[in-house]
């Protein structure tokens, strides 16, 4: 069947993008708010006061006479990542793994030209991936470590961790791994793998590719079933005190795992999407009718995080692991 | 909740006040509801000719009266440069053309056209005759007429049985010596209705000629029919001389009442006048709208109607942009379909509805991607992002021009509607389009033109309906429901279609898993 009903999707618990918008977006998110993580220097910032870590800024340019400052700028690093700060989905992110001061590799090893990312920087400043094609600000940062947990679940590129926060408690996480047809992009729409992950204690569930389930990387053919992120106990409160620190009440915590700094948050986002419906094999419903039926919100991230850990994991829960008889009959 | 019920009472009240106004306007203006509805219009051109002598001319004619029935649109004069005057006498109208020489063949027209409305009742004259003068008839002549009214009176009970039975009399297949007597076998039919006129007065009876025209479409050289208007102390009643009929003819108008001559020239001989008619068909709405600005109906006055008719053409395809709207929000809230910008598709719709559909298509895929093409060597110059923009827009009108040129070479006029296409809307899609295309890839591009497309065909397709396009026009009130649907459609939080196939997977997990 190529259609579902609309009925089987309700059961199941199915949040559509509708839903999303009116139920949780426009709910849950002041307007006024939304410039703090659409504008990702705003976002770093915020974080940095908030003792989160981030990746660390190199630089910034906001005029195209700036983009004559960009070797100089650039020299000095061995490897950067540069960003649109209003970017949205990954959009305008050219990662650069190391150079020559002639020619720049991007990490499927495509050489670069100076002019060429110059042009990419000023294509930047227009505003060509911003929202509304408004003037636009370009930030240079430090290019994350691969942490050898993933090192056989990605392809060149940095998976990203997606946690989704309802009023401050974690409710649903996804890991989204970076494939050859991704382009090294850690973007579901280009083909990247999106692997639920259990809230409870970082395991993984399920994992789908182009909407259709899979149980290994498409590249590395590694199985998912050895998956667990590390630190997850440390990982969930730094999720969850996004909350306090934008006030968004549906928030999209984009996180990824530095080698040698550990956890970072590298976006947050105020419109996150529902692919993770689908990685998880799971409707946001349930989990937003549990968050909204509390009378009484914590203060405190890591009690909100003992909430969530209790009630939405699904391996820790009293059944059997359900993922265990999944992948047999699969 | 609260905030809901009050928008469910504002759509209410809109989607009311929107359906009132369209029963208001089909109910008491008399709109139709569907542009089907087509009424005859009856132009009548009369056309005097005479011959001048060289002396001052004056000529003087009949007009029909304006009859509550019939709603008279235009009334047109023409002369070879003749004053003009119109008066009203009692008993109707006379057109009066005057000039101080002429000489040789004149000819002046007067044209009316009409239609009949839907006044409902009989339309008598009111006016009071005036007692009758008794006729000074010769002796012989005497005698046939006390004669034969004697035979008449002796069958009949008033007036109006008498004038009936009076005409049927001489209208008999087999008349008596005195019947012939008084009908002069060379007589015409002018002379008939004085007789009767005469022998009714010689009764007492006040009686009068009415004169009117028979419609039929593409009739020429047509003549006023005569009949018999007799008083019988209440009212007007009108008589078909030849049978003695008192029913209102069909397809008929009364032209002229009274003994006054049709035509009066001065200054002229052989003055004749033939009428000639002709039939269009026009739609109802045209009619009542024109009637509805006469009578300075508020509704239609202050409407888009009063506007010039230039302005009411670009308001034709203002008035269909909220379906436009509808279509969009409907594509994308209901069905989920990826569009190339929100509203796109509605600019590409109002494109296509000044190229045709085919045509358009065909322009619009080889616009586009010829300009993908170019694009993706501009984005090899390394231009400023402004600036590129302003290069493919400039890239686009070339293709446009050469598009135009080529296609009329090869004799295609139809490609030159190409230039209808918004070009700024044109290059900014195929802007972000190959933006696209370098960062989702050639798929992404693919859905999301395609879906533009599709959204754009299927607007064009309501905007296009011949029933759409006269509803909106005519009842720009429908802009209301429309925007009670769309408020009520902003409300829909329920599954996409597109999301019933993209969670599809998720159902064979979840089948598998209960298992």
């Amino acid at each position: 069947m190529l259609l579902t009903s609309a009925k089987k999707l309700r059961s199941f618990g199915i949040i559509g993008m509708n839903q999303r918008n009116f139920g949780l977006v426009s709910k849950y998110n002041p307007r006024h708010l939304y410039p703090l993580v659409d504008d990702k220097l705003k976002t770093k910032f915020l974080a940095q006061k908030a003792n989160i870590s981030v990746p660390n800024l190199l630089g910034t340019l906001n005029f195209q006479h700036d983009v004559k400052k960009l070797k100089e700028m650039l020299s000095p690093h061995k490897q950067f990542v540069i960003k649109p700060v209003t970017g949205s989905g990954g959009k305008g992110i050219l990662v650069i793994t190391s150079h020559d001061h002639h020619y720049y590799y991007k990490p499927s090893g495509d050489a670069l030209q100076l002019p060429e990312i110059e042009r990419h920087v000023s294509n930047i400043l227009s505003g060509l991936h911003s929202l509304g094609g408004k003037p636009d600000t370009v930030m240079i940062e430090s290019l994350i470590q691969l942490d050898p947990v993933f090192s056989d679940y990605s392809y060149e590129g940095i998976p990203d961790l997606r946690i989704i926060v309802l009023k401050g408690y974690p409710i649903m996480a996804m890991l989204r791994l970076t494939t050859h047809a991704s382009d090294g992009k850690a973007n579901l729409h280009q083909g990247a793998v999106g692997v639920g992950i259990d809230i409870g204690n970082g395991a993984a569930l399920h994992a789908v590719q182009f909407g259709e389930p899979v149980s290994c990387h498409p590249d590395t053919r590694k199985e998912f079933s050895e998956l667990t992120i590390p630190h997850w106990e440390k990982l969930l409160p730094l999720a969850a005190a996004c909350y306090e620190m934008t006030g968004l009440g549906y928030l999209g915590v984009d996180i990824v795992l530095d080698r040698d700094q550990g956890p970072m948050i590298i976006e947050l986002n105020a419109r996150p999407g529902l692919a993770i419906q689908v990685a998880n094999c799971t409707g946001l419903m349930t989990r937003v009718k549990a968050v909204e039926a509390l009378k009484h919100i914590e203060t405190d991230p890591q009690l909100r995080c003992n909430f969530s850990i209790e009630n939405f994991s699904t391996l820790l829960s009293l059944r059997p692991p359900r993922t265990q008889r999944t992948r047999s009959t699969d | 909740m609260q905030e809901k019920s009050r928008l469910y009472i504002v759509v209410i009240l809109i989607l009311f006040t929107g359906i009132g106004l369209i029963l208001y306007k089909h109910f008491a203006l008399g709109f139709p509801l569907i542009p089907d509805d087509k009424k005859f219009v009856w132009t009548i051109e009369a056309k005097i000719d005479f011959e001048a002598q060289g002396d001052p001319v004056i000529l003087s004619f009949a007009l029909p009266p304006k009859e509550p029935n019939l709603t008279f649109m235009e009334e047109d004069f023409a002369s070879p440069d003749y004053g003009f005057s119109e008066q009203t006498i009692p008993n109707g109208r006379r057109a009066q053309w005057s000039k101080r020489v002429a000489t040789g063949p004149q000819t002046t027209y007067y044209r009316l056209s009409l239609y009949e409305n839907d006044w409902i009742g009989n339309t008598p004259p009111s006016d009071q005759p005036e007692t009758p003068k008794k006729p000074e008839f010769d002796k012989v002549f005497k005698t046939a007429a006390i004669t034969l009214l004697d035979q008449v009176r002796a069958k009949s009970a008033n007036s109006e049985i008498f004038a009936r039975e009076l005409i049927q009399t001489l209208n008999s297949t087999d008349p008596s010596q005195n019947q012939r007597l008084l009908l002069n076998d060379h007589a015409n039919a002018d002379y008939k209705t004085n007789l009767i006129v005469n022998l009714l007065a010689f009764e007492g009876i006040s009686a009068r000629v009415a004169r009117g025209l028979y419609l039929e479409d593409g009739r020429r050289r047509q003549s006023l029919t005569n009949f018999v208007e007799v008083h019988d102390g209440d009212q007007w009643l009108l008589f078909d001389q030849d049978t003695g009929n008192s029913d209102m003819p069909e397809n008929f108008i009364m032209w002229q009442r009274g003994g006054q001559s049709l035509l009066d020239v001065v200054g002229g001989t052989n003055s004749r006048v033939s009428f000639s008619i002709i039939r269009n068909v026009q739609s109802t709405r045209n009619l009542v709208v024109r009637s509805s600005m006469d009578s300075q109906a508020g509704l239609i006055d202050f409407s888009i109607y009063s506007l010039p008719i230039e302005q009411q053409n670009a308001f034709k395809m203002i008035l269909l942009l909220p379906i436009g709207a509808l279509i969009v929000v409907i594509m994308r809230l209901i069905i989920g379909i990826r569009t190339s910008g929100t509203f796109m598709p509605i600019l590409i719709a109002l494109a296509l509805i000044q190229t045709t559909l085919i045509t358009g298509i065909i322009m619009f895929l080889i616009v586009v991607s010829t300009g993908l093409l170019i694009r993706s060597y501009l984005s090899r110059l390394n231009l400023l992002f402004v600036a590129r923009i302003s290069a493919v827009i400039i890239v686009v009108i070339t293709i446009m021009a050469s598009i135009s040129i080529i296609s009329n070479k090869f004799g295609f006029s139809q490609a030159m509607t190409v230039t209808f296409f918004p070009m700024i809307i044109l290059a900014w899609t195929i802007e972000r389009m190959s933006v696209l295309w370098e960062e989702d890839g050639p798929k992404e591009v693919l859905i999301q033109g395609a879906g533009s497309l599709l959204t754009a065909i299927i607007a064009y397709l309501f905007m296009t309906n011949r029933i759409v396009e006269y509803m909106t026009f005519n009842f720009p009130e429908l802009m209301l429901v429309n925007l009670a649907f769309i408020l009520i459609l902003g409300q829909y939080t329920g599954y996409r279609l597109s999301e019933l196939y993209r969670f599809h997977a998720l159902e064979r997990r979840n089948v598998i898993n209960k298992r």
